[in-house]
């Protein structure tokens, strides 16, 4: 018996280990190249653009990576005038950007935002002008909505929310968002509080979704991770990364890292959904 | 003067100038930033005004009145219990559980903010919503409670070693003049410990103003004039905390730091009464 455990925990090392080199690939690509990377743009996009950097700086100190915020339009802009190799936007850039700066879009991720409420809320189908009005204040009980005699607590998340933003301007129509509405400072913290109440409502990213909270059907619209994909639920957007033109080897290096399973597992770890190739 | 002693003496000194250099230079450096800001116009509003970023309004004015109402509802909640504690700890409450509770108190110290800040959400927050049936339960009252539970150790430390320092004598005196224990606490002993008092309770109203994820946590966070304890509100340093991704150049970054600057200006008045409260109390600057 006591052979076998040996057995079975040397194997286990090499599983492991295995696992590990094979992990290492798709970075190890970067050893011995050299080189800088300038990325700015969507701010939605940095907790990935960060990990994978701080990785590939880490394997190979002789990559510098330097990332900056500005939002799409700034990214789109300094990508196209050259002032860095890659320019994020959380929006497709328009038919007119790509022709005028010869943009390569590389989409890497969708962000999709859902509504969310009590898993014990019996409202479990909304319309998106019943959303509006539920985070406008003007809908303020829940038996207005089919649901129990019960006062409805807004969440919302604070003012430089990516999440926020995607589902101020898709779901709301960049309608009026209630000052009374309590403000949580992260998709985690949003989980924890309507997990724990059941008359609140909330949104957050579709990847983080689980069963302590209940997603609201849209319009008729699962807000599925499937159905983001396909493209179906409305609330959700693209991450795109851009380049002018063909990317040069190590920039190229770099965004096919975000194609490859590891960086998929970044993405997904950071909440979105990985496009894969 | 021999060599160890002068070594001793520069070392201290050194310390000393670079605590003193810091606070200066912070001071410093958000004045020299907030020269553009105090010079343009939207000054007043930013200072003034309410909190609408999507109508273009980015006051802070909600969030100043919020940080007052909740650091002053906490430090009147904590001071009267702060000092209660105290009293039984020095003179009321016999020997072996006076030194179990100071035991306890100490203890109480070491717990870190958001370990307070965890336990209000799970345990307090509900308790709240269901008692009063006026919102999610995060509000300042909520927040007011554990911020109150979290300054009172380090208040009632602070009373503890104001009420020993007072000399034996006194009590002694009192005792033989007829007073009983209460009497002596209230008559003699407080008024004796008054500076070491008055320290303490602005140290605790410091912590309370400066606190961050409490407020963060349990407050709410809604960015509107607090119009009662029930209300969703949300302090200078959640503010910051919520902010702090916003572009540099963006009016989301120059209101936290126009909060910063609030904060570091009533900081520093409250620093200064303590100053002047303790020079009084001890009869003449030193």
């Amino acid at each position: 018996m006591g052979k076998m455990m040996q057995v079975v925990g040397i194997v286990g090392c090499f599983l492991l280990l295995g696992q590990d080199l094979a992990g290492a690939g798709d970075f190890a690509v970067f050893a011995g190249k050299e080189g800088a990377i300038k990325i700015s743009g969507g701010t939605a996009h940095i907790p990935v653009m960060r990990e994978v950097a701080e990785r590939i700086m880490t394997l190979n100190p002789k990559v510098r990576i330097t990332i900056a915020g500005g939002g799409s339009g700034v990214g789109i802009k300094q990508v196209g005038e050259g002032l860095v190799d890659i320019g994020n936007s959380g929006r497709k850039p328009t038919a007119e950007e790509i022709a005028a700066f010869n943009l390569k879009l590389f989409q890497w991720a969708l962000d999709g935002v859902a509504v969310v409420v009590h898993p014990k809320n019996p409202v479990k189908a909304l319309g998106s002008d019943q959303v509006r009005a539920i985070f406008a204040g003007k809908v303020s009980n829940w038996k207005d909505l089919g649901g129990p005699d019960q006062a409805i607590h807004v969440f919302s998340r604070e003012e430089t929310s990516g999440t926020r933003e995607v589902f101020w301007t898709l779901a709301l129509s960049k309608g009026e968002v209630s000052q009374a509405a309590d403000v949580v400072p992260s998709n985690g913290a949003m989980k924890t509080a309507v997990a724990g109440d059941p008359a609140a409502v909330g949104y957050m990213s579709v990847g983080y979704v689980d069963q302590s909270v209940a997603a609201v059907v849209l319009d008729g619209v699962e807000p599925s991770i499937d159905n983001v994909r396909r493209g179906i639920y409305p609330v959700a957007r693209g991450l795109f990364s851009n380049t002018k033109g063909e990317p040069g080897p190590l920039v190229k290096a770099f965004l096919d890292l975000l194609f490859a399973p590891e960086g998929q597992a970044i993405i997904q770890a950071k909440g979105f959904i990985p496009t894969g190739k | 003067m021999n060599v160890r002693e002068r070594f001793t003496r520069g070392l201290l000194r050194a310390a000393t100038l670079i605590c003193a250099s810091a606070t200066a230079g912070i001071l410093l450096f958000m004045l020299v930033l907030a020269v553009p800001l105090i010079a343009s116009t939207g000054f007043r509003q930013l200072l003034f005004g309410n909190w609408a970023p999507l109508a273009g309004h980015y006051g802070i004015l909600p969030m100043i009145a919020a940080s007052a109402l909740l650091t002053a509802t906490a430090w009147g909640l904590s001071f009267p219990i702060s000092l209660g504690c105290a009293a039984l700890i020095c003179e009321l409450a016999p020997r072996r559980s006076a030194i179990w509770l100071h035991r306890m108190i100490q203890m109480m110290t070491g717990i870190p903010t958001v370990v307070y800040g965890f336990v209000g959400v799970f345990l307090l927050v509900p308790v709240i919503r269901e008692t009063f049936a006026a919102g999610s339960g995060r509000c300042l009252l909520t927040a007011t409670l554990v911020l109150a539970l979290m300054i009172t150790p380090t208040m009632v430390l602070f009373f503890v070693d104001a009420l020993e320092a007072v000399p034996t004598g006194y009590r002694l005196a009192a005792a033989a003049a007829g007073a009983d224990p209460i009497e002596r606490l209230l008559w003699v002993i407080i008024p004796g410990a008054r500076s070491g008092i008055v320290a303490g309770s602005l140290l605790a109203f410091g912590r309370a103003l400066g606190d961050t994820l409490i407020a963060l946590m349990l407050a709410g966070n809604a960015a509107q004039w607090p119009e009662g304890l029930l209300q969703s509100a949300r302090t200078l340093t959640a503010h910051i905390a919520l902010v702090i991704a916003a572009d540099f150049e963006s009016p989301e970054f120059r209101s936290i730091f126009l909060c910063g600057i609030v904060l570091y200006a009533i900081t520093s008045a409250t620093a200064m009464v303590a100053w002047r409260l303790r020079q009084r109390s001890s009869g003449g600057p030193r």
